[in-house]
């Protein structure tokens, strides 16, 4: 054992250094010892990783958690996340869209009769729709009009005269509209006109929003526990891999709060990292399909599309729940490793 | 400050590895745990650690029962008693400043709070110029001073130390003990478990012989 010098060899100048250091280690002790009694009687001392040392070497070394796999995975969750948050929030946008336009609006339709003219009936109609409370306008669509909505199942070239083509008369109404006694009294005064509240769409447009809700819930709730599992397992081959650390982190008096937030520390960052990559991910394809969708040319049933789902491009509200979605994922990540840290101790214990 | 009444301590179904131990260890006291090998010296110690739970008998530590300690007032307790492994117990992947300044990282203190001080005693224990080394390129002596100065840095009331001069040369040996010696005379009651008799007659202390489990003191 020849580590240290023998009195003999050591020099003048070593020796006079040490003489200095034992004079000075009297004073260390004291000072030591009443910053020590101090931070033991702090309250929660030691269970703030947080206050740990800038600059200095993390305690559970970063290599020893799952990184890459963990990464990947984390951001293949975290993308599969922001896509259906994003798919139920454009859906929960348009399924609004649609409720409110149609709500705002009842329409009246005419079918071509034999008793009288189907254009004496149509400006009988809209005289009845605009005398009504509650209506702010009726207007009537032309013969032309109704046949250009028949141009995508029948063509551009069909013989309207063949067809019994009913006429229809769009009304724009407030909330406090009687639409029964419209319906009455179209009834009475309009031979073959009744009146569509669209109420039936409503009804299936509000299942169809909820059920798809519903759907990206439970499809979010699935990929966060799958989440969350794997970081059960990543933290306890993390735990199995830094033995020896925690061991010492416990002679030398840390609580598990301490451990846990060490270990909670490095799972935090790659979980941010990870979601961060995938929602960015996420984020990129929403941006690509918007610009793809806004070259395309207009062709009809593009325009259809259109005007029934407005587009595909996300709005504010999908992009702020994706960054929420990220931060989400991150803090489960955290949380499931400190809790997973704790139990581990206590089941070790 | 600490007490065992007719302790027993049994690893699983094995036979009884330390049988009816009493003994009373008072504030600022020196003594030596010797015995041969396997006479249960490491496991005394680990009862002292509270890493332990006896098997039968009490155990009093700083006047609490530890058999009905919590496991949130362990660490606490922890705190107040230095420990010197055998095996040193360094983390590798830290420096030797950072392992020695460790226990008062975890006490939430700063780099800037504790520099001086955990300088200084490494200066004192001969490592001033291996602090920013790595333990997997320090000798068996200079980790044994680094675990011994982690040990001290918070100044604990009692320091356990398992075979401390197990991987050093006679001279370190002494001023290692002289260390322990300083350590007792500023307050702190010292335990040193070892079986290395040179040591022993070096300071005269009070000895707690372990023989088959059983101790018999010599004052």
């Amino acid at each position: 054992m020849s580590d240290t010098p023998t009195p003999d060899q050591t020099t003048p100048r070593r020796r006079k250094r040490r003489v200095r250091a034992a004079h000075g280690v009297r004073s260390h002790l004291s000072r030591a010892a009443d910053a020590a009694r101090q931070l033991r009687r702090r309250p929660g001392s030691g269970a703030d990783p947080h206050s740990a040392v800038h600059g200095s070497n993390p305690i559970v070394p970063p290599q020893s958690v799952a990184r890459r796999a963990l990464l990947a995975l984390v951001a293949i969750m975290s993308f599969l996340a922001c896509l259906t948050v994003a798919a139920v929030t454009l859906v929960g946008e348009r399924a609004d869209n649609w409720q409110r336009q149609i709500a705002d609006e009842v329409t009246i339709q005419i079918r071509p009769s034999d008793t009288s003219p189907i254009d004496e009936a149509v400006a009988r109609a809209v005289d009845i729709a605009v005398q009504t409370p509650g209506v702010r306008s009726a207007t009537a669509l032309s013969a032309d009009d109704a046949a250009r909505l028949l141009e995508p199942w029948l063509g551009s070239d069909f013989d309207r005269s063949e067809l019994p083509i009913p006429r229809l008369i769009a009304v724009s109404v407030t909330a406090g509209v009687d639409l029964d006694a419209l319906a009455q009294r179209l009834r009475e005064e309009v031979p073959g006109a009744s009146l569509d509240d669209h109420g039936l769409w409503l009804e299936r447009l509000s299942s169809m929003a909820r059920v798809t809700t519903l759907g990206g819930v439970f499809i979010l709730a699935l990929v966060l526990a799958a989440t969350a599992l794997c970081v059960v397992f990543a933290t306890r081959s993390a735990m199995a891999g830094n033995r020896d650390v925690i061991e010492v982190l416990h002679f030398v008096g840390a609580e598990d709060s301490y451990v846990a937030g060490e270990f909670q520390r490095h799972f935090l960052i790659l979980g941010l990292k990870g979601a961060g990559i995938g929602g960015l991910a996420a984020m990129g394809l929403f941006a690509l399909i918007g610009i793809f969708g806004r070259l395309q040319g207009p062709t009809p049933e593009e325009a259809q599309l259109r005007s029934l789902i407005g587009g595909v491009t996300i709005g504010l509200p999908g992009y702020v729940g994706t960054v929420l979605t990220i931060v989400l994922i991150a803090v489960i990540i955290a949380a499931t490793a400190r809790l997973t840290v704790r139990r581990t101790l206590r089941e070790l214990d | 400050m600490i007490r065992f009444e007719n302790v027993g301590l049994r690893y699983g179904l094995g036979p009884e590895v330390l049988r009816d131990v009493s003994f009373r260890i008072a504030p600022g006291s020196f003594q030596y745990v010797t015995g041969p090998s396997g006479a249960g010296k490491t496991s005394l110690l680990r009862l002292l650690f509270l890493s332990l739970r006896p098997t039968r008998g009490l155990v009093h530590i700083f006047d609490q029962d530890a058999a009905t300690l919590t496991r949130d007032s362990v660490p606490l307790l922890r705190r107040r008693i230095g420990i010197v492994f055998q095996d040193f117990r360094l983390l590798d992947h830290l420096t030797t400043f950072e392992n020695v300044a460790l226990p008062l990282r975890v006490l939430g203190a700063s780099e800037s709070e504790y520099g001086r001080d955990v300088s200084e005693l490494m200066e004192w224990v001969g490592l001033g110029d291996k602090m920013w080394v790595h333990p997997p390129v320090l000798s068996g002596g200079e980790k044994q001073r680094a675990a011994i100065a982690r040990a001290l840095i918070t100044k604990p009331e009692i320091l356990l130390a398992d075979e401390p001069t197990g991987y050093v040369d006679p001279p370190l040996a002494r001023r290692l003990l002289r260390l322990f010696i300083e350590l007792n005379r500023l307050g702190t009651s010292v335990v040193i478990a070892t079986h290395d008799l040179g040591l022993m007659d070096q300071h005269d202390a009070r000895r707690l012989v372990l023989n088959h489990g059983r101790v018999d003191i010599y004052e």
